[in-house]
């Protein structure tokens, strides 16, 4: 273990039935080997760690034998049964560290300087179900990587996005919140006391102070130091009860009790914090249904102008008014709040104390972004307003150039080249009907022939003067690559038609590498440079 | 495209235009030819505006000797806002085609609560207080003290117009309020004042209704409008309410106490002036020796609301004598306060006509009519006179002017209706008295008379030959407009029953059983669970909305029961689940309450909601805000469902009075008008979730009266010619499978041109192809 070396007794199968040979593995950091213990047995192994791609084993506890099974590049898996867990558990932390090993064994020039990385094994498993789900990938890993253009590093580097796309869809992704009024605490009663009780959760608590800031902000002036947070919370829940109270003088009743007990009031009271808000908010509402600038211009309805009682307006009884909170708003609260989302996720609901702490750093953070929002908001309304006036269906589609969704592009950015040369042929095909109409028809029939010599013109007139200027006019290029409606593709044999696809992939790849090595900041940027040039000459 | 409809070529900003458009342009071109007034019906959902406003920018712009303004009035701010923005879309076309000559200045105008960009008084927060802190700055008397005097506060936005003076113009193109704000706020000019100005000059006015219809503003903003105008009031249907609430006024005893507070206080300024000035007060009386005309020689900036009543040629009479001096006035004021505080202390019912109430005020408090009449002028005078400028809080004695200015200038269609309390509340005694208009023709005569053309529109005038009844006037065309679909894109259905077979209705007796709540709560359910994006409920009253969301919320009437296991500091709980919460298992719930603010926000998040996929319901109540004027168009509304008929009030003594009015002056049968207003009300709720033929949606009519056939009837055609007589009785799941199998076939793609012969969308080369009398026969 000590060396870096394993030596363990166990069976070789090429499959799980297969009764299997016994013998010795060996395990190094670089490789692995497996003798036979009858030296005439044909079954031999002798493979470097970086072929191999994928390492499986049973779990303990499952009634199957301990077995290890190794897949190699080529698709062969190796299955190895041990004699005991034990030894699995060895070789497996060996096999483990010999395979994240590979990642960076092949390591170039200037090692110091080498973006290196230490891939993680889930991160490695997805390379190499990538390789083996993408023959094109497959093919270029196996020119540039295997052959020691590119260390493996640097071949994934240009595919983040791919791995971490697949990689962070799990974890990243916001949970909403749940459309439920949580915070409706239907007080149960038992039946026989005039006991009542209310349940509260850091759920429902989150919402109580997402839904009510001010709520929020007495808990954090409050808790612990005035009172107990036991205290806090019946309180709220008496307030709660006053205001869900069926009798007709809910209003008054809520304003007696506000005039006796301070800290309840403040639960009684309407939430001043939400009302700035509010006023933040109705100025950056969409002016379609701008209601409260209606207001503002109305002069027929001025106090006691119009008509008063006709039974349309509706009748409130005005002393308590202040006290008074309706069920409506309290639902147009919470649908504001559930579709706002929340700041703070599922890990963070231990307990009301770090809920509230957490909402209160998200807030700061939202206070210092509503400004930018502000000025933003005005471009936002008038686009939304624009968009609300038109009538689609008289108007030509506005359909702009857009290559038609085809999954597989979307899927791959590794993406067939053929998709892209007829994609490419559609769209430019398009663009130079536009542009050369009424212009000279004639020129648009050109022969596969002619477009190709126009090409080789080109090619040869750039060899002459250098790549100072774009290589080909894409006009010319198009027309070489598309010949009305027949994919130039297909009048190529199909040996040749292979192989310039194979060169197109190849020379993508090294352009990628190249362009990425930009800019040139440190001396092993600039021998890959060199070498990526060399390679596409 | 650009076309020909007779002598004028149309320029309109879309590449196809629907059948409708143009039937509808011909219709218009018709009527200002003839230079009458005309009331078109077309369904929403056909580009009614635009239309409008291509042909009548186009027809000005053909006919370049006579240039023919357009007021176009619409109900709300947002709606000017919306038609603002559609005329931008034009203008921006027609330069592009037509060149510089097409140039045109269109302006939006609202109060100074819209349109103010000084921070100091925006940071007023209702519009009184917002005019007051204007008037405070900008007021003619404290611009020149502040010439004196450096601490006196003006706004220097009005300073900077008015040094400008006829230098401030707005250059050619369409403004909307928040293109003016930043206009002003670009060059230092109050976009207000500006705007103000500008309303003379501009070729296109867009503002609200009381702008022309309320003779108190009418009287400063509009009266210099030409004659040569064409007048366009959108969404009219509710055109009649309109003008009888701009004439009617109530007293309370609260308008009495803060009156005579009001009076009070003028007093005091009278004495100080008396000791101060008195020459000012001198001044005053002889300018009132010879007559009202004096508004016109104000700085604009001083103007006041205007008379709510008087006719132009009142105006050149001399004031009567008994109010010239200012303390006579005050003691005139006095005697009706206190005659209005014995008529209010009554402890029945009481129905006046304006004449012997008027008798009675002469009699008993010794003011005649003509004194009566001339009392709100003379107010008005007298505030300019003491140099007032805190307006916001006279609002008291403005109203008691108000009333007697009315009272004494009307001696048919109001009445005088004095109530001790609210029919429905019976225990709390809260007298008004209410001065209440009746009839719809009078604060509109006005405009007829005055303008040549009047445009009455709306998606819903059926039955369109009452309007012309109602507002006494003689359009020389009126006509209603099919829709020509290109698929069934509406689909309306009358829910008679609930699962159970029981009916739903919301009539007075049957509305607040449980069996009914219940049943429309599954419908809504139900209907939650299959349609997708946004979906509107309408209910008949705020009262009953709030009554309905409490019981669905607090009966629990699904009694499924979860546990919530995870427990923190308290006991277990156990949570029913109950009908809400089944709602907001699929969408979200946004409601409309009275507080408007609290409304638009709730219909903000309804929007975003719709926009981001969550689903939302919007609980809405018909006759209000939101039913008013609010779109619920594409995704914002896949389905609204009417609960009940919105039938008014009918135990409203206002009401009674005015169906009484109806019935002796224009022969309108009760039953008929609140069967027509109730209907109109629902077609207008439901009517909003069509914006164009792309667009799809259903409307439920949620109650067993609708499907009696003198109640439909009422509902206008393009509603009533997809309503299938499958769907005239349906129970909730009955009505579900038909939403759902609508929902699958709208989802289909379908030829937007129209496929069997008949066309839906026209091209250009179509309309040339056909002249307008081929096209006529070829739709209809």
């Amino acid at each position: 273990m000590a060396s870096g070396q394993v030596s363990k007794r166990v069976k070789f199968k090429s499959s799980v039935k297969d009764p299997g040979t016994p013998g010795r593995l060996f395990l190094t950091l670089e490789r692995l080997m497996f003798k036979p213990n009858s030296p005439n047995s044909a079954t031999k192994l002798n493979m470097e760690f970086r072929f191999v791609k994928n390492h499986k084993y049973t779990k303990e506890g499952s009634n199957k034998a301990p077995m290890l099974n190794l897949t190699s590049s080529q698709g062969v898996s190796y299955i190895f049964e041990f004699e005991s867990y034990d030894d699995l558990h060895v070789c497996k932390e060996c096999v483990g560290k010999a395979l994240s090993k590979t990642g960076e064994t092949p390591k170039p020039i200037d090692t110091s300087e080498v973006p290196s990385e230490q891939p993680s094994t889930e991160e490695l498993l997805l390379r190499m179900n990538m390789l083996r789900e993408n023959g094109e990938l497959q093919k270029l890993h196996m020119r540039f990587v295997s052959d020691g253009i590119l260390t493996e590093a640097e071949f994934w580097a240009t595919r983040k996005k791919l791995l971490g796309g697949n990689f962070s869809k799990k974890s990243k992704q916001r949970t909403g919140l749940k459309s439920f009024v949580l915070s409706d605490t239907k007080p149960s009663t038992d039946g026989r006391t005039n006991k009542v009780t209310f349940t509260l959760t850091p759920e429902i608590v989150r919402e109580v102070f997402a839904e009510k800031p001010a709520v929020h902000q007495a808990y954090l002036n409050l808790v612990p130091r005035k009172m107990s947070e036991r205290d806090f919370w019946s309180k709220y829940c008496r307030a709660e009860y006053l205001h869900h109270a069926k009798n007709a003088n809910a209003g008054a009743a809520a304003a007696a009790e506000a005039a006796e007990d301070e800290e309840l009031a403040l639960f009684l009271k309407p939430d001043d914090i939400l009302a700035s808000e509010t006023r933040r908010k109705i100025r950056c509402v969409d002016p379609t249904l701008d209601m409260e600038a209606d207001e503002g211009d109305d002069y027929t309805h001025l106090p006691d102008h119009g008509i008063v009682r006709d039974g349309s307006k509706e009748i409130t009884e005005s002393q308590h008014e202040h006290y008074r909170r309706t069920l409506s708003q309290e639902l147009n609260r919470h649908a504001a709040v559930v579709l706002q989302g929340t700041p703070i996720d599922e890990e963070q609901l231990k307990d009301t104390q770090s809920v509230a702490e957490a909402l209160k750093l998200s807030k700061q953070g939202q206070n210092a972004s509503n400004e930018e929002t502000d000025m933003n908001t005005n471009q936002d309304r008038l686009s939304r307003i624009s968009k609300m006036i038109e009538i689609d269906d008289l108007q030509a589609s506005s359909d702009l150039p857009l290559a038609p969704l085809s999954i597989k592009i979307c899927d791959f950015e590794s993406r067939i080249p053929r998709d892209y040369f007829d994609s490419q042929q559609a769209t430019a095909l398009k663009n130079s009907r536009d542009t050369s109409i009424g212009n000279d028809p004639v020129k648009r029939i050109l022969s596969a022939e002619e477009s190709y010599a126009s090409l080789r013109d080109s090619i040869s007139h750039v060899k002459t003067t250098g790549l100072i200027n774009p290589i080909i006019t894409p006009e010319a290029a198009v027309k070489v690559l598309s010949n009305h409606g027949l994919s130039f593709l297909d009048t190529l044999p199909n040996t040749s038609k292979e192989e310039l696809l194979y060169h197109w992939t190849s020379l993508q790849e090294l352009l990628r590498h190249y362009w990425s090595s930009y800019p040139i900041t440190t001396a092993y940027l600039y021998t890959k440079v060199n070498d990526v040039i060399l390679l596409s000459e | 495209m650009k076309f020909q409809i007779e002598d004028v070529t149309v320029c309109f900003p879309y590449d196809h235009i629907y059948p409708e458009q143009y039937s509808y342009m011909v219709e218009l071109k018709r009527a200002l030819d003839a230079k009458g007034h005309c009331l078109l019906e077309m369904p929403t959902g056909t580009g009614k505006t635009i239309a409008l406003l291509s042909l009548i920018t186009s027809y000005t712009l053909s006919k370049p000797q006579g240039a023919i303004k357009l007021i176009y009035c619409t109900r709300t701010v947002h709606e000017m806002e919306k038609t603002l923005a559609e005329l931008k879309l034009l203008h921006n076309y027609q330069v592009k085609h037509l060149g510089p000559a097409a140039k045109i200045l269109a302006i939006g105008l609202s109060s100074r609560k819209n349109l103010c960009v000084n921070p100091n008084v925006l940071e007023a927060n209702n519009r009184d207080s917002v005019d007051a802190a204007c008037r405070k700055r900008t007021a003619s008397w404290v611009r020149a003290l502040s010439a004196e005097n450096p601490n006196v506060e003006t706004c220097e936005f009005f300073e900077n117009y008015e040094r400008t003076a006829s230098g401030a113009v707005l250059p050619p193109g369409v403004y909307t309020l928040q293109d003016l704000r930043a206009f002003g706020k670009e060059k230092g000019w109050c976009p207000y004042f500006l705007a103000r100005h500008m309303v003379q000059l501009a070729n296109v006015v867009v503002y609200s209704y009381q702008y022309l219809l309320d003779p108190k503003v009418a009287g400063i903003i509009s009266k210099e409008m030409q004659k040569e105008s064409v007048v366009v009031f959108d969404e009219a249907h509710n055109i009649d309410n309109v003008c009888i609430e701009a004439l009617s006024v109530s007293v309370r005893r609260q308008t009495l106490d803060g009156a005579s507070r009001n009076i009070s206080r003028i007093e005091q300024e009278i004495n100080r002036f008396k000791a101060t000035d008195a020459n000012r007060l001198r001044d005053e009386y002889k300018r009132l020796v010879n007559g009202l005309a004096l508004s016109g020689n104000l700085p604009g900036s001083d103007s006041w609301l205007s008379n709510p009543a008087l006719p132009d040629d009142i105006l050149r009479e001399a004031v009567p004598g008994n109010i010239r001096r200012a303390e006579h006035f005050l003691h005139v004021l006095r005697r009706l306060l206190q005659y209005l505080t014995v008529r209010l202390d009554t402890e029945d019912v009481e129905k006046e006509s304006p004449i012997s109430f008027v008798a009675s005020i002469n009699n008993q408090a010794g003011i005649d009519q003509k004194t009566l009449k001339f009392c709100y002028d003379r107010l008005h005078s007298l505030m300019l006179t003491l140099e007032i400028t805190d307006t916001d809080d006279f609002l008291h004695v403005q109203t008691i002017c108000d009333f007697a200015t009315l009272v004494g200038t009307y001696s048919r269609g109001f009445s005088i209706i004095i109530e001790p309390f609210d029919e429905r509340m019976p225990h709390i005694p809260d007298p008004v008295l209410q001065l209440s208009c009746h009839d719809a023709s009078l604060a509109i005569k006005p405009v007829f008379d005055r303008f040549q053309s009047v445009v009455i529109t709306s998606g819903t005038l059926s039955p369109i030959d009452l309007y012309p009844r109602l507002l006494n006037f003689h359009p020389v065309v009126s006509r209603s407009f099919k829709m020509s679909l290109t698929r069934d894109c509406i689909c309306p259905m009358v829910l008679t029953r609930g699962s159970d077979q029981l009916p739903v209705s919301t009539k007075f007796d049957m509305r607040s059983d449980p069996g009914v709540v219940r049943n429309y709560g599954k419908l809504l359910v139900e209907m939650v669970s299959i349609v997708p994006d946004g979906i509107v409920c309408f209910f008949v009253s705020y009262s009953y909305m709030d009554g309905i969301i409490n019981t669905w919320n607090e009966s629990g009437l699904l009694k499924d029961v979860l546990v919530v296991g995870y427990v923190s500091s308290f006991h277990l709980v156990f949570l029913m689940i109950l009908l809400f919460q089944e709602i907001m298992q699929h969408k979200l719930v946004f409601i409309e309450t009275q507080d408007v603010v609290e409304t638009t926000l709730a219909l903000d998040n309804y929007r975003r909601a719709c926009d981001c996929g969550r689903g939302a319901v919007f609980f809405s109540v018909a006759r209000g805000k939101v039913a008013e004027g609010i779109d619920f168009d594409r995704h914002y509304g896949r389905l609204v469902i009417m609960f009940g008929i919105p039938f008014q009030y009918t135990l409203s003594k206002i009401l009674l009075a005015r169906l009484e009015y109806l019935r002796d002056t224009f022969q309108i049968k009760e039953g008929d008008f609140l069967t027509f207003d109730a209907l109109r009300q629902a077609a207008q709720c439901v009517g909003r979730v069509i914006r164009s033929k792309a667009d799809y949606g259903m409307m439920i009519f949620a109650d067993k009266r609708y499907s009696r056939h003198d109640k439909r009837s009422k509902l206008p055609g393009w509603i009533l010619s997809h309503l299938r007589d499958a769907h005239l009785n349906l129970s909730t799941d009955m009505a579900l499978h038909i939403a759902r199998e609508f929902l699958r076939k709208m989802a289909q793609p379908y030829d937007k041109t129209g496929s069997s012969g008949k066309k839906t969308l026209l091209s250009q080369e179509d309309l040339e192809k056909m002249d307008g009398s081929g096209l006529q026969e070829r739709l209809y």
